[in-house]
């Protein structure tokens, strides 16, 4: 299954299913513009990254995929977000269930204060997901191993999560997303806090989880967009500049901002 | 690399995101958040309460019952010589002449008991009133004057309401022979309430109608003004050397833990160092002002010093550079720039250990405040008491009068806080700066 | 009087001081004032230190030792008659000795020899005010000439000002540890006296407190049982019903205002929590007296329970009441040091803001919560006049809320206002329940303060 890095972005993606939809979102932090008007389609089972300059606006539209913008005061979203077709800022739609279907990894790892094996059972205790222990340790086993970290916390469950190194940590709390078994997973920039090695495994990662999950991701590394992602978007000032197929976006740019990023004029 | 145990059976369970699951979460969010505004609630509830039982209780204190009779200044009893010596004067048995006149109104009470009662509608200060009369106005001997003179303490709770008719005679301190006569002086015109300005001029006294809190309050103001006069120089030095002096070791640190351990002792406890150096080694006057400062000063002093060192630390290091690197000393740095700036900061939380400090009682008792001190006091080392411990020792009164006195003092004493708290945030407010 | 009119003369001549030194700096440099080393007003402040410095020195001295001194060679002075008599009794002829001479109060019987040496205290008393004024001046005005004298150009008046400054400042600072000091020292010098008469064992373990020592030998009902268990109790008891309404209502609140309450609720509930802080427990107090105890009796008549008019659960209440701010406030600082990240992933889990707060946030800052749960019952056990005014005066063993209590706070008031003779072991034995109080609220707030400080260090 070992395969080489740069051969992973090459495989062919799957255009087949659209996961998520935005039409026209803008976003307003009181008065100020932080997005504007952004339409992007995000592909199932493919991995989708978002990258800019500082301040462009992509961690913001990332926030918007799962309302954690709702978490922040004086936050204003206005356009069409639908995940499988549905609005996900309908009223009537739960948060909560949105949450649970849409994960989110963030920038600093942040593993709860309590021990690793409840971490990981958290999510699934608090939806139901488990009703007694084996079935929790079944979870939290598979999430671990599927995050990569089995071997190297099973001897120490019980341990707090964050006696773990930086890279272990944040494979803790990809495993704690992915304990509930979302559909999207996102990302906001989850290893620019972590050294090339854990890099490289937490990039490997994303590689096998998109065979089952569909996965969005903010970086401010190119390389790093090159290396994993299958569509690429590039965001500006708060503008969506371009979006497309990743190695036609590098190699072939449209627009001269995008260019001009690539070649590291600014950004 | 990794090996999945079993993803396919794994990766089928989803959360459950229908039905009674999550509706029961929302429930258990929804008790939660209420439980939380109750908490809010009770609290403001029973603050509303408190300030609700005192006023209701208080207000009707500032208002006083009079009976007005017609006194005459009969100048045999008064002033036989006609020489109108003050000494005479004053000796003159005022006692007698307004039992006379009321008396005058109701001709048909005869028998000893009978007319000890009706005098006894009057209060005791009554002869007070009429002596103070003649001596500013000696030229009254020989005339007759309608005269306000105070109801007693009794006549004036019924006025108030606080005793009703309805109750069983034996259970009532007014009896019905008393309703009788003062129904007949209310039909004659000749009882009113007046504000009840005695409250505020006078010093305490055994009859609830003729208590005051002035005494009380000059004593505690006495006492601010040593507190404040102890705690906010020494206060001000030690933050300021705390925080810009000291070298970082062991001994400041000692220092440090010191004054927020102080911060925290028990009242009662400074009462007893104050029992026990200031009054025993010392051989201080009891119950004076001076020594109740020296106590609360101690008291007040990590108070000031944590707030000063606040907002000492609050101040940018930027500024003691620049003022360094013109070439002022260290001292000066301090004194002309990193001072005045923090002043708003100090001064507030000055002000705020004030507060606090006006509002103490246990230390107070410990020293010997609760003497029954009738005069005003006059200087540092006169016996006097302090507002909060006025407060005490009427709530320990028996006297029924005694309740609304005690809630008006409380009215009092929160209005001097209230007001020392609005400069303090109102300072705060308008001087202090953000960096 | 006279002490004012000498202090109102220092300070003129300090004040003086000040104008000649400045006017002498100004002087000796011929109006260059650049080329003095210092401003003119620091040669000012120089000679005003040294002519003020000894002369209040001197007097704050002679003020504390004088008393003790003429009272030493006034009793040197006294009739063997009264030498010989057991040290209460001197103590006592000595204070009316001393009383006399003041003007104080005084009981009815007055021996001649008594009255001689009235006379002779004052008359010393006077002598030795009059001495004190004539030194003070003296060292004040010899140390202004002294110090104008050693005005010059060269002269690091600046510098010698600042070292003084800093001196006193020095000073300043060491009286909070002067303050602690003595606190201890006093409270432990009369306990001390208090265990030669009752052991020590009998205290802490007794199960018995009535308080009262023999007037003369051999009084019936003279032996006092000085148990603190009663006592302990009491306070325990009235402490945990106060913790059991602050605790919730506090913390229930504090974490509304942090994470659920609008801007309009917080401006409104910070402030009245913030006047609850405020009010001075002799009010809760008189609340306590008025009200709840009231309440609570009729209720418990309606109830046909037993409730005394001094209950437990009613000091108790209100002291809970009393410290709902403090619960409230100290919780609100300690989750809002929680960090947002450690709510955001719990947010994107899919969790409810009830859920992230009871299993995310709460044990994060539960630490400092129980810092603060601690700091709160310290001040609880501390409390006096709330359970002067509304708890019991008998010791009375029990856990029961509607019976009357009394705790250390109350007996300590009790046992000493009111005439004392200091000697009495009913008297020391107040000193010995301060001991008591402020050794647990000292370990209290020591485990608090070192609690938070540990928890805030994880998180900075």
């Amino acid at each position: 299954m070992a395969m080489a890095a740069e051969n992973l972005a090459v495989r062919t993606p799957d255009t087949a299913n659209i996961k998520l939809i935005a039409r026209d979102v803008s976003v307003y932090y009181g008065e100020a513009r932080a997005l504007k008007g952004v339409s992007l389609d995000v592909g199932s089972n493919q991995v989708t990254s978002l990258i800019g300059p500082s301040g462009c606006g992509k961690s913001t539209f990332l926030r918007c995929l799962n309302r954690m913008n709702d978490v922040i005061d004086g936050c204003r979203v206005v356009g069409d977000i639908t995940l499988d077709g549905e609005d996900i800022y309908d009223p009537r739609l739960d948060v909560v269930q949105l949450r649970a279907r849409v994960g989110m990894v963030f920038q600093k790892p942040n593993p709860f204060p309590k021990s690793i094996y409840d971490n990981i059972a958290y999510g699934p205790r608090i939806h139901g997901l488990c009703e007694n222990k084996t079935d929790t340790d079944e979870i939290v086993e598979g999430s671990l191993t599927r995050a990569g970290l089995w071997k190297e916390v099973k001897d120490r469950l019980d341990k707090p999560g964050t006696g773990l190194s930086g890279g272990q940590q944040q494979r803790l709390c990809i495993a704690r997303a992915i304990a509930v078994n979302p559909e999207v997973i996102l990302m906001d920039e989850p290893c620019s806090a972590l050294d090339p090695i854990a890099t490289a495994k937490i990039e490997e990662l994303m590689d096998e989880l998109r065979e089952n999950f569909t996965i969005v991701i903010v970086t401010h590394s190119m390389q790093q967009a090159a290396r994993v992602s299958q569509k690429t978007a590039f965001f500006h000032l708060g503008d969506l500049v371009e979006c497309g197929d990743t190695q036609l976006l590098f190699t072939n740019p449209k627009d001269e901002r995008t260019q001009g990023y690539i070649t590291g004029r600014f950004g | 690399m990794t090996e999945l145990s079993n993803p396919a059976a794994t990766a089928i369970r989803r959360p459950d995101l229908t039905g009674t699951r999550l509706k029961r979460r929302y429930a258990a969010e929804a008790r939660f958040r209420a439980y939380g505004l109750a908490a809010v609630g009770a609290a403001i509830g029973v603050l509303v309460l408190l300030l609700v039982s005192i006023v209701s209780n208080g207000y009707t204190a500032f208002a006083q019952y009079h009976i007005a009779l017609d006194v005459t200044f009969d100048a045999a009893e008064i002033d036989p010589d006609g020489a109108r010596d003050t000494d005479v004067l004053r000796r003159a048995n005022y006692l007698a002449i307004a039992r006379t006149a009321l008396r005058a109104e109701f001709p048909e009470v005869t028998g000893r008991s009978d007319k000890r009662a009706l005098a006894a509608l009057m209060s005791g200060s009554a002869s007070q009133t009429l002596r103070d009369l003649v001596l500013e106005n000696p030229e009254i001997i020989g005339t007759t004057r309608r005269v306000w003179v105070k109801s007693s303490d009794d006549i004036d709770s019924f006025m108030k309401g606080h005793i009703t008719r309805d109750s069983a005679e034996a259970d009532r301190r007014i009896k019905d022979q008393d309703i009788a006569w003062l129904d007949k002086l209310i039909a004659d015109g000749s009882v009113e309430a007046q504000f009840n300005s005695t409250f505020f001029t006078g010093g305490d006294s055994r009859e609830p109608e003729q208590a005051g809190i002035w005494g009380a309050t000059v004593g505690s103001f006495l006492m601010l003004f040593v507190t404040l006069a102890l705690s906010f120089p020494v206060g001000v030095l030690s933050a300021v050397y705390l925080e810009e002096f000291a070298p970082k070791n062991r001994w400041t640190d000692l220092i440090e833990v010191n004054i927020n351990n102080l911060a925290a002792v028990p009242s009662i406890v400074f009462g007893l160092l104050g029992l026990a150096v200031f009054l025993n080694f010392f051989g201080m006057p009891r119950s004076a002002p001076l020594v109740g400062g020296m106590v609360l000063a101690l008291m007040t002093l990590p108070t000031i010093i944590i707030a000063a060192r606040a907002a000492l630390k609050a101040v940018p290091p930027s500024i003691r550079e620049a003022a360094l690197g013109v070439g002022a000393s260290k001292l000066q740095a301090v004194t002309h720039h990193v001072l005045p700036l923090a002043m708003p900061g100090v001064l507030t939380g000055t002000i705020l250990g004030a507060a606090q400090a006006l509002g103490e009682t246990a230390p107070l008792l410990m020293i010997g405040m609760v003497a029954f001190i009738v005069d005003i006091p006059g200087g540092f080392t006169d016996p006097a008491t302090a507002l909060p411990v006025q407060i005490y020792l009427w709530a320990d009164s028996p006297e029924r009068g005694f309740v609304e006195k005690t809630s008006a003092a409380i009215m009092t004493l929160l209005a001097f806080l209230i007001v020392m708290n609005a400069v303090a945030v109102l300072l705060r407010k308008r001087f202090e700066r953000r960096w | 009087m006279p002490l004012l009119i000498l202090a109102a003369t220092l300070l003129l001549l300090i004040f003086a001081g000040y104008h000649m030194g400045r006017s002498r700096s100004i002087a000796v440099s011929g109006g260059a004032t650049h080329e003095l080393h210092s401003r003119p007003q620091y040669y000012g402040v120089y000679v005003a230190v040294w002519c003020g410095m000894p002369s209040f020195l001197l007097v704050a001295l002679w003020l504390v030792l004088e008393p003790q001194i003429v009272e030493m060679i006034m009793v040197s002075h006294l009739p063997d008659s009264v030498m010989s008599q057991g040290s209460d009794q001197k103590n006592f002829i000595i204070n009316q000795i001393t009383n006399l001479a003041t003007g104080g109060i005084v009981g009815s019987d007055i021996s001649p020899e008594i009255e001689a040496a009235a006379g002779e205290y004052a008359g010393m008393r006077q002598t030795g005010f009059a001495a004190m004024v004539v030194f003070a001046l003296c060292i004040a005005l010899a140390g202004l000439a002294f110090s104008r004298q050693q005005i010059a150009k060269t002269l690091r008046a600046r510098n010698r000002v600042e070292t003084i400054i800093a001196a006193f400042m020095v000073v300043a600072s060491t009286i909070a540890i002067a303050t602690t000091i003595g606190i201890v020292l006093s409270l432990l010098f009369e306990a001390s006296r208090f265990f030669d008469k009752v052991p020590i064992t009998d205290f802490l373990f007794g199960l018995e407190w009535s308080p009262q020592t023999a007037l003369r030998e051999g009084q019936v009902g003279g032996s006092g049982a000085f148990g603190l268990l009663p006592l302990f109790v009491g306070t325990l008891l009235i402490t945990f019903i106060a913790m059991c309404v602050a605790v919730p209502v506090g913390l229930y609140s504090a974490i509304y205002m942090s994470e659920y309450a609008g801007p309009k609720m917080r401006a409104i509930a910070k402030p009245i929590l913030e006047i609850l802080a405020g009010i001075p427990t002799v009010v809760y107090g008189f609340f306590a007296a008025l009200t709840v105890a009231p309440f609570f009796r009729n209720t418990g008549e309606a109830l046909s329970l037993e409730v005394s008019s001094e209950s437990a659960l009613a000091a108790g209440i209100v002291i809970g009441i009393m410290s709902i701010p403090l619960v409230s406030s100290l919780s609100d600082d300690v989750m809002n040091s929680v960090p947002q990240t450690l709510r955001d992933g719990a947010y994107a889990l899919g969790a409810t803001k009830s859920e992230t707060i009871k299993q995310v946030v709460l044990p994060a800052a539960l630490p400092g919560i129980v810092g603060s749960v601690l700091l709160a019952v310290s001040r609880a056990i501390g409390e006096t006049m709330i359970v002067v005014m509304a708890a019991g005066l008998a010791a009375n063993l029990t856990v029961n809320p509607l019976e009357a209590v009394t705790t250390v706070t109350v007996q300590i008031v009790t046992l000493l206002v009111g005439d004392q003779e200091f000697d009495s072991a009913k008297t020391l034995s107040a000193f010995a329940l301060g001991l008591m109080l402020f050794v647990v609220t000292l370990t209290l707030n020591v485990i608090a303060l070192r609690v938070v400080r540990k928890y805030r260090e994880k998180y900075d």
